[in-house]
C-alpha cells in the first residue's frame, strides 16, 4: 500500500469541496436540516418528560450518532460515485493504484465528512437545544469510532453492489443505510422489537452502539459489554464486506464491467 | 536481438460464448509505433484494455518489459499510460489540478516543473486554470494526452488520439509523439480510423478482424498483400467482409 496514491485520491476529493457549493451543502446543509427538525419535534415532545425522563437526551444524542453512521456510509459510497459521474475509473484502475488503496482513500474521506458533520451537528445542538454531546462522556469516542467502522462496513458492501450492477444501483448509495436503520435501534431499545427481528439486530454492530448509548445516558452503568460486541461484529463485517469487495472487483475485470460502469 | 517492451502471447477473451479477442499474437519493439487496425468490434479496444490490466484476459499471456502483467500489475502499469478519446477527467477540477493528482497518482517528483513542462508542450497554457467541464472536446483530448505524457511512460497505449483535434493540433500532436518516440525510446500502440495518419505514424500494423489477426506488417506490405490501393481500401474491404461474416 502506498501512501502517495492514497493521498492523491484524497487531493483529488478535497479539490471538488473546494469550489463546489452543492458538496459543501451535502456536508453542512442536511445535517443541520435535520437537527433543526427534529430538535423541534424533540422539544415538542420533551413537554412530556415526566413520562419519559430524558426523552431530550436520548433523541438528540441518538439523532447526532446516528447522522455519524449515514455520513460515514457516503463518504464511501459518494466517493465511488463521483469516479463514476467523472468516467474516471479507467483512468485510476489503469494506474498502479489497487483496489486496497482506493478504499483507504474513501475511508479517509468518510472520516473528514464525519469530522465536518460533527462539529456542526455538536455546535448546533447546543446552541439551539442547549444539548451537549458530551453528556455521553468519553464513551462518546468509541462509539463514534465504531458507527465510523460500521458506516465503512455498509459503505463497502454497496460500493461492491454498484460496481456489481452498474450505475443503476447508485439510489443504493443513499438508501441501503437507511436498510440498516430499523435493526440499528437508534431511537427505541432492541427489546421493543419481535423476536426475530431482535436476533437480526442482535448482528448488527450498530445495535449495540445505541444500546450502550442509552446504558450510559440512562445511568444504567458501564456499556463496555455493548461495546466488545460492537467491536467484534464491526471487525467481521468489515473483513467480510472487503474480502466480497475484491472478490467483486475481479468479477468485474474478469466480465469486462469496471470499463463500462457509468456508461 | 532486441527484446520486445510487449509479447502478448495467444491472448483471447471470451463473453459466454462471443470471443471478443480469438488467440491473437504480437509483439512491440522498443521505440516502435505499431498500429492497431480493424473495424468497429474488432477488439482493439478489448485488446488495450487487456493490456492495461482492467480486463481480465480468459486465456495466454501478456509479458511487459519482461514480466508478466497479472502477477506484477503494479510495477508494470508504473511504466505504462495510456489516452483515449473515449475516456474523462473529473470535470469540477481545472486542468492544472487534474494533473497534479495524476502526478501524486504515480509518485512523482518535482510535480510542479513536469506540469508546467507538459502544459507548454501541448499548448495548454491558455486554459490549464480553466475548469475540466469546461474545455471543448478537442481540449479535453489534449488534457488526456497530457495526463499520459506527463508520467514519462515506456509505453504509451494510444485509442483514437487525435480523434476529435483540429488538423493543426491533430498534425502538432503527431509530431510530438515522434518527438517522444525520437527522445526518449517510447514505444506506442496506437488506433485510429484516420488511414492517413495510420500509415504516417506506424512502423507496423496490426489488422484486427473479429478478434483475430488477418494481416500484420508496414502498411506497403499490407497494402500490396490484399491488392488494394491504399491502407483506406483494405480497411473497407475487411470491414465489409466482417458486416457479412465473410473470410479475408
Amino acid at each position: 500500500m502506498k501512501l502517495h496514491r492514497i493521498f492523491a485520491l484524497i487531493a483529488r476529493h478535497l479539490y471538488l469541496y473546494r469550489r463546489s457549493l452543492p458538496r459543501i451543502m451535502e456536508i453542512f446543509y442536511w445535517p443541520f436540516l435535520d437537527l433543526v427538525i427534529w430538535g423541534f419535534i424533540t422539544l415538542y415532545l420533551a413537554r412530556h418528560q415526566s413520562e419519559l425522563p430524558g426523552f431530550v437526551t436520548f433523541f438528540l444524542g441518538a439523532l447526532i450518532l446516528w447522522d455519524m453512521l449515514f455520513r460515514s456510509h457516503q463518504g464511501i459510497t459518494i466517493s465511488f460515485l463521483e469516479e463514476i459521474w467523472a468516467r474516471n475509473l479507467m483512468n485510476l484502475f489503469a494506474s498502479p493504484l489497487k483496489p486496497g488503496e482506493f478504499l483507504a482513500a474513501t475511508m479517509a474521506m468518510s472520516v473528514f465528512k464525519v469530522a465536518c458533520v460533527s462539529v456542526v451537528m455538536a455546535v448546533c445542538a447546543l446552541l439551539f437545544y442547549s444539548y451537549n454531546v458530551f453528556t455521553i462522556g468519553l464513551w462518546l469516542i468509541p462509539f463514534v469510532l465504531n458507527l465510523v467502522l460500521t458506516g465503512w462496513g455498509i459503505g463497502v458492501l454497496t460500493t461492491s453492489l454498484i460496481m456489481r450492477f452498474g450505475q443503476e444501483a447508485e439510489v443504493l448509495a443513499w438508501s441501503m443505510v437507511f436498510l440498516f436503520q430499523p435493526i440499528s435501534c437508534v431511537f427505541y431499545p432492541m427489546e421493543v422489537l419481535p423476536g426475530w427481528l431482535q436476533m437480526v439486530a442482535w448482528v448488527n454492530p450498530a445495535a449495540h452502539i445505541f444500546e450502550g448509548m442509552r446504558a450510559v445516558l440512562g445511568g444504567e452503568g458501564s456499556p463496555s459489554m455493548s461495546l466488545a460486541w460492537a467491536v467484534g461484529l464491526n471487525g467481521m463485517m468489515l473483513a467480510a464486506v472487503v474480502g466480497w469487495f475484491y472478490r467483486t472487483f475481479a468479477y468485474c475485470r474478469d466480465q469486462g464491467l469496471l470499463v463500462r460502469i457509468g456508461e | 536481438m532486441t527484446i520486445p517492451v510487449l509479447q502478448v502471447t495467444n491472448l483471447q477473451k471470451r463473453f459466454g460464448d462471443f470471443a471478443a479477442v480469438d488467440g491473437i499474437s504480437f509483439s512491440m519493439k522498443p521505440g516502435e509505433i505499431l498500429g492497431l487496425l480493424g473495424p468497429n468490434g474488432a477488439g482493439k479496444t478489448t485488446t488495450i484494455q487487456m493490456l492495461l490490466g482492467l480486463i481480465t484476459p480468459t486465456t495466454g499471456s501478456i509479458q511487459i518489459f519482461g514480466l508478466d502483467l497479472s502477477s506484477n500489475r503494479e510495477t508494470i502499469l508504473q511504466q505504462v499510460n495510456f489516452s483515449s478519446t473515449y475516456i474523462s477527467m473529473p470535470q469540477a477540477l481545472t486542468v492544472e489540478e487534474n494533473l497534479w493528482v495524476v502526478a501524486r497518482l504515480y509518485g512523482l517528483t518535482d510535480i510542479a516543473r513536469r506540469v508546467n513542462e507538459i502544459v507548454k508542450k501541448l499548448e495548454m497554457e491558455d486554459f490549464c486554470h480553466k475548469v475540466t467541464r469546461k474545455l471543448s472536446s478537442g481540449q479535453m483530448t489534449r488534457i488526456t494526452l497530457a495526463k499520459a505524457l506527463l508520467t514519462e511512460p515506456k509505453i504509451l497505449f494510444l485509442d483514437e488520439p487525435t480523434a476529435s483535434l483540429d488538423p493543426d493540433i491533430a498534425e502538432k500532436i503527431r509530431a510530438l509523439l515522434k518527438e517522444e518516440r525520437r527522445s526518449s525510446g517510447l514505444s506506442i500502440l496506437y488506433t485510429s480510423h484516420n488511414m492517413r495518419e495510420m500509415e504516417e505514424m506506424s512502423d507496423r500494423i496490426i489488422f484486427l478482424q473479429r478478434g483475430k489477426i488477418v494481416a500484420e506488417g508496414t502498411a506497403q506490405e499490407i497494402v500490396t498483400r490484399f491488392g488494394q490501393a491504399d491502407l483506406e481500401e483494405v480497411f473497407l474491404k475487411l470491414a465489409r467482409e466482417s458486416r457479412i461474416g465473410g473470410k479475408p
